[in-house]
């Protein structure tokens, strides 16, 4: 055997490979794939040519930008297309940051920003950014089940507030926060806030802040997710958690939001995002979008059965594992589900379930290959111990209910090896 | 052109120790050396050219090695590789030092004429020696402090040659004079000494002298089995056997799933460090332990868990051992540092195996060895975190002092004989080159004046 060249086994004819990790990033659809193959092919234009191929190339940017404000029932100038989710959130939180900065009402008091404890790292570390250049920063708590406390929100917030940063849906644990009582508080404090401004005749300037942005990646595709609906100012969206390609996203900037750009050059995305389009995954993007937006209506029901199916069988399989996140199923996204196997360690039963042809994940990907425990277990309170033996397994369209089966059949041999190993005893 | 054709008879001229080996020892030896140093200036060179990893592939020779009585001479066959041969020299163990030095053909009759070209050749190479910060460094200018006194040494091991050693002393040390070293001449303790040596190929300058490793050429000693794990120690350990002389297969135990795959790319990486003082290859060897470690940790009891592991390493390793031809055993094991360290603890392992077992850091502190990692490059990449991956199979209080019989009852609940043989079954093999930094354009070689 050759233990050098170890990867996921591709999958066999007999038992391919079951991939849940879909949160990490999910295959892209074959519709796709053949999308961006004719983009890359034959309209290899440039959508700011004049010529006959770049008008092509324009046409299928449009399409493209239609087909994601459509998901999003948003207008299509509200779309700026982005090289991917960390790139919409950086774009939201220092772009929103540096024009605000720069307004007569900051030459004396510092701006202020709220996000959440649980957020992923491309909001926190633009967040702690800005904390290192003059900027208050409230990170919220959340609670054993990941969702914040309203009113704690609306106690952190003050006039200085200039954004409010809050994610849809946890990536690590599924939690999804009560975004109708966020979006209604931060209405009702802005319009005090606009009332003070008239009463001390301070504001020529109209008051637009606290703006609001919400990280959708986790949840788009997965929910309904339409942000004007809520009163959400920007949102960030990623191409390859919804089958779409790597190396593509989009911010959706409500019309009204003023916001300076990351990169400066040839003005493309209406100055917001300057650099030639990435057509192919524009391309591909537009394409996952729109048949995102065909199965809405039956994919989240079809998760949400997977998903029960999924605890279920590892419940009636595996003594004492239990499930992080929310209890009230309609705080959870039907695609995600955390659960805490005590007596083992997530990466050893990850590697042991890959050599199975079982592609699962600890916390998340991004802190797969970091040593520390994850912000988001730490964040709801889980014991280092505890978080260590934590699985979280992601769905997609692609799983079946046999898939779900075979995992929980190898996930129990998996776990009743490592705890014999460990010595565990069930308490 | 002019500068070319000077370059060309510059030479390296590489002193070895363990002079006392004598006759066929002595060649075998010298011979081993000079496959070494050819072997490790190919492999710099294919590391510099960034070219194929492949270490079947043959690459043009880039320097001759020619081997005279007492003295290897390596010549670059081009002038442009010569730093290159000289960074890698550093690499080669057996190498007490070596020097850059021109070589002045003798004229005829038996080079009664060449005094001019040798007192020229010695004055360019000072010239060189003392060459000023403005310029840019070369290989032939010296490093550290300014030399305060110099002498010429000169040595006639061609009789026929007219002058005798004291008379060209005092032939060369005037000119110098004369030509304006501005050094005074000390006999007895000088900073730089101007070196000759008349031999009947020609008459060898040199001022400078680069320390090479020590040590004994790899493969004059045999070959021996080294168990790496990964972390500070063993690389170490490793790196003392090959000055030695000894040929290494590293072997190394995984418990994948319970080990991840960046501890074995870790291991990996510390050979392709450690294949620099081996001639540019190293021959590892991974064997797939988990379900060793799954037995022991089943049916052994808790305190002497560690013990046992370590006895079915080591008869894993004898069995290794007899493919690869080796006929000895190298830990980086230490003397009580840890548990498993204790003397007795020592010998309940080595037990198992008839084979000696080297412990070249048996007399180290940890500091010397983490000085040495450093030294050697290791040590960045043993403290990578992946080690710790593998806790489950950490005992909490394992026996400091481990009696052999106690151990022996232990095993018994083991199929040794069967799961050694799997083990070893399960024992991959591959050739790993070496990795070498890019180097700088005329690197600077540590050097000093000859004393």
């Amino acid at each position: 055997m050759d233990s050098f060249a170890r990867g996921n086994p591709p999958g066999t004819p007999d038992a391919p490979e079951v991939y849940l990790d879909n949160s990490a990033t999910t295959p892209p659809l074959p519709e796709v794939v053949r999308a961006m193959l004719t983009v890359l092919q034959e309209e290899y234009g440039n959508p700011s040519s004049l010529h006959r191929r770049g008008r092509m190339a324009a046409q299928i940017l449009r399409y493209s930008r239609q087909s994601v404000a459509d998901l999003l029932r948003v207008d299509p100038d509200e779309i700026v297309f982005t090289s991917g989710g960390t790139e919409a959130n950086n774009l939201a939180l220092r772009g929103v940051a540096e024009l605000a900065a720069g307004s007569h009402r900051f030459v004396h008091d510092r701006p202020h920003l709220i996000t959440t404890a649980i957020e992923h790292p491309s909001i926190l570390e633009p967040a702690r950014y800005l904390e290192q250049h003059g900027w208050d920063v409230t990170y919220l708590p959340v609670d054993r089940e990941g969702l914040i406390d309203v009113d704690q929100l609306a106690a952190a917030c003050r006039p200085t507030t200039v954004l409010v940063s809050t994610m849809w849906v946890n990536n690590e644990i599924g939690s999804i926060q009560p975004l109708d009582e966020i979006g209604a508080t931060l209405r009702r404090l802005r319009e005090e806030y606009r009332a003070a401004d008239r009463a001390a005749s301070s504001g020529s300037e109209v008051r637009a802040y606290p703006y609001w942005h919400v990280d959708a990646v986790q949840a788009v595709g997965k929910l309904v997710v339409e942000p004007l609906r809520l009163g959400i100012d920007l949102l960030t969206v990623s191409g390859h958690k919804i089958h779409g390609p790597k190396g593509v996203g989009a911010l959706f900037i409500r019309k009204g939001v003023r916001i300076a750009p990351l990169l400066l050059g040839g003005g493309q995305e209406e100055g917001l995002r300057s650099g030639t389009e990435n057509l192919p995954g524009i391309a591909g993007m537009g394409e996952a979008c729109h048949l995102a937006r065909g199965l809405l209506a039956t994919l989240p029901a079809q998760l949400w059965t997977l998903r029960e199916r999924l605890w279920q069988g590892i419940a009636a399989a595996i003594p004492q594992a239990y499930r992080h996140g929310p209890s009230d199923p309609s705080r959870v996204a039907p695609h995600i589900l955390s659960v805490g196997f005590p007596g083992t360690k997530g990466e050893v039963l990850v590697r042991y379930l890959s050599d199975r042809g079982v592609a699962t994940a600890t916390g998340s990907a991004c802190h797969s290959r970091n040593p520390s425990p994850s912000h988001v277990l730490t964040a709801i309170h889980l014991p280092p111990a505890e978080a260590e033996g934590t699985l979280r397994f992601s769905l997609s369209i692609q799983n079946t209910a046999e898939q779900v089966d075979r995992t929980v059949k190898v996930l129990k041999e998996a776990v009743a090896e490592v705890r014999e190993l460990a010595g565990w005893r069930s308490a | 052109m002019e500068k070319l054709q000077r370059a060309w008879r510059r030479v390296i001229l590489v002193r070895y120790g363990e002079i006392a080996l004598k006759g066929k020892n002595r060649s075998d030896f010298e011979q081993q050396l000079a496959r070494q140093i050819e072997a490790t200036v190919t492999s710099l060179a294919q590391g510099q050219t960034g070219g194929s990893a492949s270490v079947t592939e043959p690459m043009p020779v880039l320097a001759a090695v020619e081997r005279t009585y007492g003295r290897i001479f390596v010549t670059p066959r081009r002038a442009e590789d010569l730093s290159l041969v000289l960074s890698a020299l550093q690499y080669v163990p057996g190498l007490v030092s070596f020097s850059p030095a021109v070589r002045v053909p003798l004229g005829e009759p038996h080079g009664a004429d060449s005094l001019p070209a040798i007192q020229d050749a010695a004055w360019e190479l000072v010239q060189e020696a003392l060459a000023t910060e403005a310029l840019p460094p070369t290989p032939w200018r010296l490093t550290g402090p300014p030399p305060r006194t110099f002498k010429v040494a000169a040595r006639r091991s061609y009789k026929r040659f007219p002058l005798t050693s004291l008379e060209l002393n005092q032939e060369v040390g005037a000119e110098l004079l004369r030509r304006g070293i501005g050094l005074p001449v000390d006999v007895h303790q000088p900073d730089l000494t101007v070196s000759i040596e008349v031999r009947e190929e020609g008459a060898y300058i040199s001022v400078l002298e680069i320390p090479g490793p020590g040590g004994l050429p790899v493969g004059s000693s045999g070959r021996a089995v080294l168990l790496l794990s990964g972390g500070i120690d063993s690389p170490v350990a490793g790196w003392m056997a090959l000055r030695r002389g000894v040929e290494l297969t590293a072997l190394h135990f995984e418990s994948y799933p319970f080990t991840s795959e960046e501890a074995l790319r870790k291991v990996e990486d510390l050979c392709r460090v450690m294949a620099r003082y081996a001639g540019g290859r190293l021959v590892l060897r991974v064997c797939h332990f988990t379900e060793v470690q799954k037995a022991i940790q089943l049916r052994c009891p808790e305190q002497l868990r560690i013990t046992i592991l370590r006895r079915m390493m080591f008869r894993v390793a004898e069995q290794i051992a007899e493919q690869e031809g080796a006929a000895a055993l190298c830990t980086g094991e230490n003397i009580g540092q840890v548990a498993s360290q204790t003397l007795e603890s020592l010998r309940a392992i080595e037990m198992v195996t008839l084979l000696p077992v080297l412990r070249p850091l048996a007399g180290f502190d940890k500091d010397e060895t983490v000085r040495q990692a450093q030294q050697l490059g290791t040590f960045d990449i043993s403290i990578r975190p992946f080690e710790d991956c593998c806790t489950i199979f950490a005992p909490v209080h394992p026996r400091t002092r481990p009696q052999p019989e106690e151990v022996s009852k232990a095993e018994a609940a083991l199929d040794v004989n069967g799961l050694v043989r799997q083990a070893v079954a399960q024992t991959d093999r591959r050739e790993i080159a070496a990795y070498w930094p890019a180097l700088a354009p005329n690197p600077p070689v540590p050097t000093r004046g000859q004393p």
